[in-house]
């Protein structure tokens, strides 16, 4: 606005003294663009600030004390790398990271196949494709420690349905998913695919419509096979798209809690007892604060990792 | 006309402000779990009301989350709460980090002596520290303990009684040992009464928080386990993994493999509660605060039978539950709050504690001759103080607790490991956890 008072006044050859008073007020109270840019995203910025880069700078920091957040009176003591290397040398780490891998490859991986194989079904126009596009996208908007809590009901041997139908199928006889220490970690995965792999599925049919029908046409000029119009056109054009929910998928899976609390606990004997769930015993349950830290930072440096390594295979994708 | 109106309409605003304001100066916190004693408390607390004109406003925090947040309050020294009624464990870091102020003086200055008026179990565990001293931090409240419901009407069906006897050679009745106790927990598993299939108990498996220990523990107090050497709480090596506790422990697994219902690995309080009100087995591991809940349950009250923790050879134990009553040090109402804890010591508040549902552990109310009689479960209740032991109370318990959670719940339910490596790798754990703290510095 000021900007374009001071270059019509400009233009009509005015000197800055012989400009409108009015015009030199606005100057006086006008922001530059920088000054206004700063404005506008000085909040956000504050905030990321104070709630994410502030407490993991904190949380770097504390991985290499002695802190315990249940003895406020105790002096911080710089311990060095004494957490981590407590840490590599446990075996507890590596019984939580395979338990962790295990969740979230087969999580994510049986979520892209499902979220994938619904997306191509639902690129079609069927009667009730409406009802059953908002059907599926339910899982995906409840709360994960509420999915946790009613699948508890579901998987309940004595008044849930799953075993009803188990049952019912193959004669299994009394058994528990929760409670069995082969079963738990297969229930959960079940648990997490059912609730996300809408959030795939959404995605991929993003992908799938923005696919041009002259491709399609060009390819049945060629007299290209299904399976070649979905190898050579479909599947390209899916891809960048279809990597951005995996790679969410792998990070969110990673972190999961919520779900996990509601529906097992850790259990049974730790058979579900992912990073998350130990970080948190750590630092709210057993109070050792500099080790919990460390052992988040642990969990965030591989997230980060194969977030980063991910990304850039995501870049040449997107190039190609 | 129109001056008076608003000059009427400005004092009336001043005096309810004025009044609101006295009011909520007048006023304590008393943060607790959010259970049944709980309601009872607040009941109760009107009368201290009426007393003294001080309100009584209540933080209660469910289970799962009330040790998180109380000690999210503490740590931050935080004034949410005036009084807490806190776990018999914390009272260890409550002393020792500053979070409850010491009642000792008080006490005496007020004419509550703890080991004459009260039960000596609860007050070791809920108001001394260190143990054995003359330091006191906090008032027994909630007694509780564990304890066992079973379905009097099916241990009275004649035809059970005949198949239990011909099969066990002993009558069918509230078990006095383990051992009787396994033998009914099988013969009730999978049987069909009143046309339903029943199972024989349920016990406490959690892995969250500190269920499963609970229920191991009681097991273990009556195989007369010791945590430490006697003379050295810190010496653990062949006490907590000894023969007799490997033997409780592989007992207590023994029961979760004959004798539960499907899916019973993840039970504490509630997972019980619900087991037995339902009439899905015959007798139940639970607290006693819990009891007046089922007496009063329209589907099992009028049946339901109690009894203390079994023993084993000779020995015989219960693991304590409950909670004192401590004043915050962050509080600015420390005066309100030593009055309330004051007015709860009386007699007969206690009586009348009792009465509401309450677990008083005062002499005058245990001791009262109707006491026995006044509910079905009274006398066990108060069998069961006299035999209560607690887990560890010192401030680092929460690790500890959570080692024994972490090997139990893997041995018993995850069927990981022996009885033995479970109980080596806690004490191994429990011996480094006192190293940090520097108890083995000499």
């Amino acid at each position: 606005m000021s900007n374009a008072t001071e270059s019509s006044a400009a233009r009509q050859g005015l000197r800055h003294e012989e400009r409108p008073a009015t015009a030199r007020r606005r100057h006086r109270w006008a922001l530059s663009d920088r000054a206004l840019s700063w404005l506008f995203i000085g909040p956000t910025i504050s905030l990321l600030l104070l709630i994410n880069i502030f407490p993991l700078f904190w949380t770097i920091y504390l991985s290499f004390t002695n802190y315990r957040a249940n003895i406020p009176i105790r002096p911080i003591r710089w311990v060095g790398l004494r957490n981590y290397t407590r840490i590599f040398e446990s075996n507890e780490i590596w019984h939580y990271l395979q338990i962790t891998a295990h969740f979230v490859v087969w999580s994510v991986l049986l979520e892209t196949i499902l979220g994938f194989a619904l997306a191509l079904l639902l690129n079609r126009k069927f009667r009730g494709h409406g009802l059953l596009s908002t059907l599926l996208v339910l899982p995906m908007l409840l709360s994960p420690a509420l999915v946790g809590l009613f699948w508890k009901y579901i998987f309940d041997p004595q008044v849930g349905v799953f075993n009803y139908i188990v049952n019912y199928l193959l004669n299994a006889g009394s058994f528990s998913m929760l409670s069995n220490p082969h079963l738990a970690p297969w229930a959960v995965v079940a648990v997490d695919v059912w609730m996300w792999t809408p959030f795939i599925m959404l995605l991929c049919l993003a992908g799938l419509q923005s696919v041009p029908d002259a491709l399609y046409e060009a390819a049945e000029i060629d007299r290209a096979s299904r399976w070649q119009k979905f190898w050579a056109v479909t599947f390209p054009h899916v891809l960048p798209l279809l990597s951005i929910a995996v790679l969410f998928r792998a990070m969110e899976s990673f972190k999961v809690f919520g779900l996990v609390m509601q529906l097992t606990g850790g259990g049974p004997g730790g058979a579900t007892e992912l990073m998350s769930v130990a970080v948190k015993r750590a630092a709210f349950v057993t109070w050792k604060t500099g080790w919990g830290a460390a052992l988040a930072i642990v969990m965030f440096v591989i997230v980060f990792g194969a977030s980063a390594v991910f990304v850039r295979y995501l870049n040449r994708v997107s190039q190609r | 006309m129109r001056r008076i109106i608003t000059g009427t309409t400005c004092l009336l605003l001043t005096l309810m402000c004025l009044g609101s304001a006295s009011a909520q100066e007048k006023s304590i916190t008393v943060g607790w779990a959010a259970w049944d004693p709980a309601n009872a408390l607040m009941e109760l607390s009107k009368d201290f009301t009426k007393k003294t004109g001080i309100q009584v406003h209540g933080e209660f925090i469910p289970w799962p989350q009330f040790q998180q947040k109380v000690f999210t309050v503490l740590n931050s020294h935080g004034d949410t709460f005036d009084v807490l009624i806190g776990d018999s464990q914390w009272i260890g870091s409550g002393a020792e980090y500053g979070h409850y102020v010491e009642l000792s003086q008080f006490f005496k200055n007020n004419g509550i002596d703890l080991k004459k008026d009260f039960a000596a179990g609860p007050v070791h565990y809920y108001a001394q520290w260190p143990k054995g001293s003359d330091h006191y931090w906090g008032l027994p409240t909630e007694g509780d303990a564990v304890g066992w419901t079973y379905r009097k009407d099916w241990f009275a069906k004649p035809e059970l009684k005949k198949a239990f006897k011909q099969k066990y050679g002993y009558e069918l009745a509230p078990p006095k040992t383990w051992k009787q106790l396994k033998d009914i927990g099988e013969f009730f598993q999978g049987r069909t009464i009143d046309g339903k299939k029943v199972y024989g108990m349920a016990i406490y498996t959690k892995r969250p928080g500190d269920g499963i220990s609970q229920g191991v523990l009681s097991a273990m107090w009556s195989w007369g386990v010791s945590m430490h050497a006697p003379d050295d709480p810190y010496d653990l090596q062949g006490y907590f993994n000894s023969d007799e506790a490997v033997d409780a422990l592989k007992f207590y697994k023994s029961l979760y493999d004959c004798c539960v219902p499907p899916g019973s690995g993840d039970n504490y309080m509630e997972a019980d509660l619900d087991a037995y009100t339902s009439g899905q087995v015959a007798m139940a591991m639970n607290f006693f605060a819990f009891f007046p809940g089922i007496s009063r349950n329209p589907n099992v009250g009028d049946v339901t039978g109690y009894f203390v923790t079994p023993g084993h050879d000779g020995h015989h134990g219960t693991q304590l539950g409950g909670q004192g009553m401590s004043v915050v040090s962050y509080s600015n109402k420390k005066k309100w709050a030593k009055e309330y804890v004051k007015w709860f010591s009386q007699p007969e508040v206690q009586k009348k504690w009792w009465e509401l549902g309450g677990y008083s552990t005062r002499k005058s109310v245990l001791n009262d001759p109707g006491f026995d009689d006044s509910e079905p479960y009274a006398k066990a209740f108060k069998e069961s103080m006299k035999i209560v032991k607690d887990f560890w109370e010192t401030p680092n318990y929460g690790e500890l607790l959570d080692t024994a959670q972490r090997h139990f719940n893997q041995y018993i339910v995850g069927g990981q490991g022996t009885a033995k490596e479970a109980l080596d790798a806690i004490v191994r754990d429990w011996h480094d956890s006192f190293e940090a703290l520097g108890k083995y510095d000499n």
